[in-house]
């Protein structure tokens, strides 16, 4: 199937062109980073994880997010999903391989990388990190591979298949699970040590990743003749307002804990991000941002009329992936490493070279998107299925609307 | 069957010519130094214990004065770079009593306890986090209850430096070797390279070779160093005779360097 890809249209050779000297550029980073260390990044012996593992974190969820379309369809029937999921799948592999760049650059001796596998050992989180996003890779891969090559082929799923997508709907769960679990049992770190931090992951993800599922769907449907369909679109939107509110809701529960407990360590961190500490404010507009902009996607998913209306929720989703990534992919980091163990602020921010080499993973992962959206799209259309309906009645509206002008386009 | 005899010897051949080229560096190279690989009798000479403890006596190290022989005296030993900024590497420093006991959050202290600086290190804990997060054992507890590391195998993912809650390790953003006088370096200890984490070792190497600490030694008195299984240790009766705490002791993890207020 993967010689659809290499078919395409000037607009989509453009835009792998772009994304080919985009990595090209990071990479050109990444090979000075090789040469000279870590130094070239912001982090410092208080602030020692950043940026990179910030977006490790916030993938992994939109990885685990994917089976926020599978599940329904799998374990609940629901036929609406069933031309969609395989562009969860395809997320989930694109982000997987996003996530393992980002542990990739952010590791001081990648070389010696394949350690982790020659001296395994349990008792860290990491190894366990590597085994599940590892696994939940290749479970994509298989079931995504081989599900469209049978559909394209007009072929039923094969039997055995079943048993290893019920196994990857779990699956989904624990890799968010595991990397919440990377933070959470570190003693010392108040902003993680807290027995929600898993669900909120897994909450925050729900919301996250099925939006910028969405997201590249309604994109897809743009450039392509591919439709998800108006009610998978409206079931998807229902499932990423569901999340958002217990997201919203997790946070809550943890600044109640905070404050009303009044424990100095665990109100630090949250005070820091908010309001600032030794006269160190840079992530007050940030946090502040992030508060609103996540109100703000309530208050514009939550409410069906403005939900469904097919124009405002591109914006909306937008706005929730803006709130939820300042939370996750610049708080969550941050917040857990100031104060640092001396209750001393070290003000923590990515650099230009840093930001590269993140778009250079970034670049990477819609790279692989794209391709695999490429084929999948093409596979669709060749099937005839969620194709955009030539002559439904809006279309007719649309034609009788532009008639004059199709005339004068005519002459 | 010939074909295979000649890829056969040639393998040989190549191994033992890697072997050559590659032993004697490796060698050099090593975590534990020269001393590590020295003769079995210097090391049946050296120092050995069951757990081993360090005591502050922060009454006589309380000042920058005091512990600034003690800081240079390990950093040289140790070729640990001196970078300026926030991506320095420390293995032995002092701070002030708010800094180094955060959890004791004592108003209107004693103004001579206050005042002091306090000597800050690895804390060998017991229930080492940085042991416990470490994915490659890079950071491994030996018997005698000495945390370190392998700097070969540390693949430098820095989950021990979020592990930690004293903040006792760092980690070589960029090349150490361009932050150290190489004409001073001290030839018995490796350098490390970029990349790796690092941090004190209660001087393992010097353990080997039958001396004490660098920094006890430098104390002259006022840093006890002994064995903690041991109830005649002189360790043991500073803890008997003297009011001691240790840094963060709510979290579990056990230190073993104790400060005499």
């Amino acid at each position: 199937m993967l010689e659809k890809a290499l078919r395409g249209s000037p607009k989509y050779w453009g835009w792998v062109a772009f994304l080919l000297v985009l990595i090209g550029a990071g990479a050109a980073c990444w090979v000075w980073q090789l040469t000279v260390g870590l130094k070239i990044t912001g982090m410092n012996r208080d602030v020692s994880w950043g940026f990179y593992i910030a977006q490790f974190t916030y993938l992994v969820g939109v990885a685990a997010s994917g089976v926020m379309i599978v599940l329904p369809y799998y374990f609940h029937h629901y036929k609406t999903f069933k031309h969609m999921v395989i562009f969860g799948e395809f997320l989930a592999i694109a982000a997987v391989v996003m996530c393992m760049g980002f542990i990739v650059v952010d590791i001081g001796q990648p070389q010696r990388m394949l350690n982790v596998m020659l001296h395994p050992t349990p008792n860290s989180v990491l190894f366990w990190d590597m085994v599940v996003l590892n696994g939940y890779l290749f479970l994509n891969l298989i079931i995504g591979w081989i599900c469209l090559e049978k559909d394209r082929l007009n072929l039923p799923h094969p039997k055995w298949l079943k048993p290893i997508i019920y196994t990857s709907i779990i699956w989904a769960f624990s890799i968010h699970t595991v990397t919440a679990f990377l933070y959470q049992g570190l003693p010392g770190r108040h902003y993680w040590l807290t027995a929600i931090l898993a669900a909120r992951f897994l909450s925050s993800a729900f919301c996250s990743g099925p939006a910028i599922l969405l997201l590249v769907a309604l994109l897809t449907k743009k450039v392509t003749k591919f439709d998800p369909g108006k009610e998978a679109i409206a079931t998807v939107a229902k499932i990423i307002t569901y999340a958002m509110c217990v997201n919203v809701f997790f946070f809550l529960l943890e600044l109640f804990t905070a404050f009303y407990s009044n424990i100095p360590g665990h109100i630090h961190s949250i005070a820091y991000l908010f309001v600032g500490a030794h006269g160190h404010t840079g992530m007050v507009p940030w946090m502040w941002s992030a508060a609103i902009l996540a109100i703000l996607s309530l208050i514009l998913l939550v409410p069906p009329k403005l939900r469904d209306c097919q124009c405002l929720l591109p914006w909306s989703l937008g706005i929730l992936v803006a709130a939820t990534w300042i939370d996750k992919g610049l708080g969550l980091l941050i917040g857990g490493f100031t104060p640092n163990h001396f209750e001393q602020v070290t003000v923590y921010w990515p650099t230009g070279p840093e930001i590269m080499i993140s778009l250079m993973v970034y670049g990477t992962g819609a790279l692989v998107l794209t391709i695999l959206y490429k084929i999948a799209t093409e596979v669709k259309q060749d099937l005839g299925v969620s194709q955009k309906i030539e002559c439904a009645c809006e279309k007719k509206e649309e034609s009788a609307a532009q008639a004059p002008e199709a005339h004068a386009h005519a002459h | 069957m010939n074909q295979n005899r000649r890829h056969f010897l040639k393998f040989v051949g190549l191994s033992a010519a890697a072997g050559l080229c590659f032993g004697p560096v490796r060698g050099l190279m090593a975590s534990g130094g020269p001393a590590a690989s020295s003769a079995p009798a210097e090391t049946a000479a050296g120092l050995r214990a069951k757990r081993w403890a360090m005591v502050v006596d922060t009454r006589v190290l309380n000042s920058a004065e005091t512990i600034k022989p003690l800081v240079d005296v390990c950093h040289s030993q140790h070729n640990v770079p001196d970078i300026p900024g926030n991506k320095n590497i420390k293995w032995i420093w002092g701070a002030p009593f708010h800094e180094a006991f955060t959890d004791m959050n004592t108003n209107y202290l004693a103004e001579g306890v206050e005042s002091r600086q306090y000597v800050l290190l690895c804390n060998h804990c017991d229930n080492a986090p940085c042991v416990r997060v470490c994915p490659t054992k890079a950071t491994y507890r030996r018997p005698d209850g000495i945390v370190t590391m392998d700097y070969h195998r540390c693949i430098g993912c820095r989950y021990c430096m979020a592990g930690c809650p004293y903040g006792s390790r760092s980690f070589n953003f960029g090349e150490p070797r361009l932050n150290l006088d190489l004409a001073k370096l001290n030839k018995e200890y490796p350098t490390r390279m970029r990349g790796v984490v690092e941090k004190c070792t209660f001087c393992v190497e010097r353990l080997e070779a039958g001396k004490v600490p660098a920094c006890v030694e430098a104390a002259k008195g006022a840093l006890l160093f002994g064995d903690l299984t041991d109830s005649g240790s002189e360790v043991r009766k500073a803890l008997r005779g003297n009011f001691t705490i240790r840094r963060k002791p709510s979290l579990g993890t056990e230190p073993s360097v104790y400060y005499i207020i």
